[in-house]
């Protein structure tokens, strides 16, 4: 219990701090949650679903915790735990799996909270984008915890962006991000992790789904040292429909660990799922899914797929599709791949003159599309298209049209 | 000038050429006829370098280039082009990015800057019409979803786009209709200057009807056993290659 042994202390040296500074409903959860990571400790490579990433050795580094306050303006839709126009009681903890190790640390260590809530019936006209910015010298852990609230026949865009300055100090980033969606909401929602090396993510989604909802999830890792999204989806109303997508690029010494669970609790549920990897150098990437068809779910459909290419012999991929299926009238499949470049592809390309580093671009980006083509918002997939192709080129990009970058 | 001298070449450790002496001038064209397995994509996929073939012995030299030292694209960008036998399909690459990409290339070994957009797709389209494709295979993938006629086109297509002074023809006739063969053979011709060389494999005599050769060579268990003009391309068409192996024997 080594690295636990420091958040523990931290704990009890920083919770009265954390308490004074944060609000009720975050505290009501916050010394039950402690009392989970304290028995438990850091999960170790036999839990099963953190069988691909060292998480002890992650937060074993001295990070300082960041108490800074967030400063958010109250704006339709857009608010801080504090101004909620809502009572979060009924909703903040709830859907979030309370004995994952990480979700308990960050229920005991998060002082703030962002709520995205859209009411009844309405459309966000634009957008909403969230760019959670790491920033600074020292070693330091930040641990954010979203609520989004979508009711009843509602629809929202979401775009959020996890950017770090080039160079950077280690960062430790823990996320919790509960996503509650009424019956007929529409929601289509994307992470962008652009950071270092030296920046951790620890990020764990949990989505509830009612009856004839449509949401869409795409995780992007362009950029990272560690990079582990978990996403977990409870299909609990008939007719609901997700779609999971993951576009991992790793090179150098990333890691990039994926682990998804969809639970088809009622019937005439659809689920989709395509995680694509491209990695190179010594990167290495896990994807762990699991698609769970319950007994009355009835109808089900399901599809998960997982691409992947070595592009280097030292990179390496470990894929883990699942299905467990109690029910007897269902639609699923999985399937996954891992290979390499298309040696006759690229020996076209290079007789036709283009430079071998160029081909092998040309040859990952094709590859990564089709992750990127099925993002509906179109600036956004726009955009992407460029950051792919950049990030295959070995650029940074600094986005033109952000003042932060300026 | 391309010049061959005692090439030996294997693949996947059985050795397919066995001793090959050819050397092609400048504006000539030298058809190259054997029997299946004889060595005749061997050499064409030893010219351009593909990497599964290995020389084991000989040289090629092309306008004084000591080639075998050269990468693949360094060989593209000297001036050899090679229409290949099975034009290969690469989902997700555009047709148009993939020939950006070559056109450029190529512009940067000699010094040149990149084409701008404007100038590469007018450039596109003239080339195009030159060869008769179709403007949509254009923003498709390369080769995919392209029938077998589009995929030789696409080809020749590729060598107006790049205006090599050396080709290679490898079985462009197989599978091709009469009409597509034409008209391939006929886009090869219109591209064709003083200067250009080239070599072309095939079965058959149909495709020389289009495309005179100066020189028919016959490779027969990796070695050239006989050459001559172009009337030995019609007598094996109609006698086969087995008076041939029975004069050597």
């Amino acid at each position: 219990m080594k690295a636990e042994q420091q958040y523990i202390e931290l704990y009890r040296e920083a919770a009265e701090t954390i308490t004074q500074r944060s609000c009720p409903v975050m505290n009501a959860e916050r010394d039950a949650a402690f009392g989970v990571f304290q028995q438990q400790g850091f999960p170790t490579q036999k839990v099963e679903r953190y069988k691909y990433t060292d998480v002890a050795a992650a937060f074993a580094p001295n990070y300082g915790l960041s108490l800074g306050q967030l400063d958010i303006q109250p704006s339709r839709y857009i608010y801080s735990f504090k101004d909620s126009p809502i009572n979060l009681a009924p909703y903040y903890n709830k859907i979030a799996d309370g004995a994952d190790s990480i979700t308990a640390l960050n229920t005991a260590l998060a002082h703030e909270g962002l709520l995205i809530y859209v009411p009844r019936n309405e459309h966000p006209e634009a957008p909403i984008q969230i760019d959670n910015w790491l920033r600074g010298t020292a070693a330091t852990m930040m641990h954010r915890r979203t609520l989004i609230l979508l009711e009843e026949g509602s629809e929202a865009t979401i775009v959020m962006n996890d950017k770090a300055d080039h160079p950077s100090p280690h960062f430790l980033t823990t996320q919790v991000m509960e996503i509650v969606c009424k019956a007929n909401v529409h929601l289509d929602i994307y992470e962008i992790e652009e950071t270092t090396p030296l920046c951790s993510r620890f990020s764990n989604v949990y989505i509830q789904e009612g009856r004839d909802s449509v949401v869409k999830h795409n995780v992007i890792t362009l950029q990272g040292g560690l990079s582990r999204n978990l996403c977990d989806v409870y299909l609990q109303g008939e007719n609901a429909e997700v779609t999971l997508g993951g576009c991992a690029i790793g090179s150098r010494q990333q890691h990039i660990d994926n682990n998804t669970l969809i639970q088809h609790q009622v019937p005439r549920c659809q689920s989709n799922e395509l995680y694509k990897y491209v990695l190179d150098d010594q990167a290495v990437g896990a994807f762990a899914g699991k698609i769970l068809v319950e007994k009355d779910a009835q109808k089900t459909t399901s599809q998960e797929t997982n691409a992947n290419l070595c592009a280097s012999s030292e990179a390496r991929m470990y894929t883990q599709p699942m299905l467990e299926i109690y029910a007897d009238d269902v639609k699923c499949n999985h399937g996954s791949t891992v290979g390499v470049l298309d040696q006759t592809a690229l020996f076209y390309m290079l007789q036709r003159g283009i430079p071998e580093a160029e081909a092998r671009t040309l040859l990952k980006n094709a590859f990564m599309g089709q992750v990127i083509d099925q993002i509906q918002y179109r600036p956004l997939r726009d955009r992407l298209y460029v950051k792919v192709e950049k990030r295959f080129r070995g650029e940074h990009e600094k986005c033109e049209d952000c003042r932060l970058c300026k | 000038m391309l010049e061959i001298k005692n090439l030996h070449a294997r693949v996947a450790g059985k050795e397919i050429l066995k001793g090959i002496d050819l050397t092609i001038q400048d504006g000539e064209i030298h058809a190259i006829m054997g029997t299946n397995g004889a060595g005749k994509s061997t050499l064409s996929n030893v010219i351009v370098g593909n990497p599964v073939y290995e020389v084991t012995e000989g040289s090629i030299t092309f306008n004084g280039q000591d080639l075998l030292a050269m990468k693949t694209e360094e060989r593209a960008h000297a001036g050899i082009f090679m229409s290949f036998q099975t034009p290969i399909e690469i989902p997700g690459v555009s047709m148009t990015n993939f020939m950006r990409a070559a056109v450029n290339a190529r512009r940067q070994a000699q010094g040149k800057e990149p084409l701008k957009s404007t100038d590469f797709l007018k450039l596109m389209r003239e080339k195009r019409q030159l060869v008769g494709i179709d403007q949509k295979l254009m923003n498709r993938s390369v080769n995919e979803g392209f029938s077998g006629g589009e995929k030789k086109r696409n080809e020749i297509f590729q060598m107006a786009m790049l205006e090599p002074s050396f080709c290679i023809l490898d079985e462009t006739d197989s599978g091709l209709d009469v009409d597509a063969l034409r008209i391939v053979a006929e886009g090869f011709n219109k591209l064709r200057t003083a200067e250009t060389s080239a070599m072309i494999i095939t079965h058959y005599q149909r495709l020389l009807d289009y495309i005179k050769p100066h020189f028919v060579h016959v490779l027969i268990d990796g070695k050239i056993v006989k050459t001559e003009g172009p009337e030995l391309a019609q007598k094996i068409e109609n006698e086969g290659f087995d008076w041939i192996k029975a004069e050597l024997s």
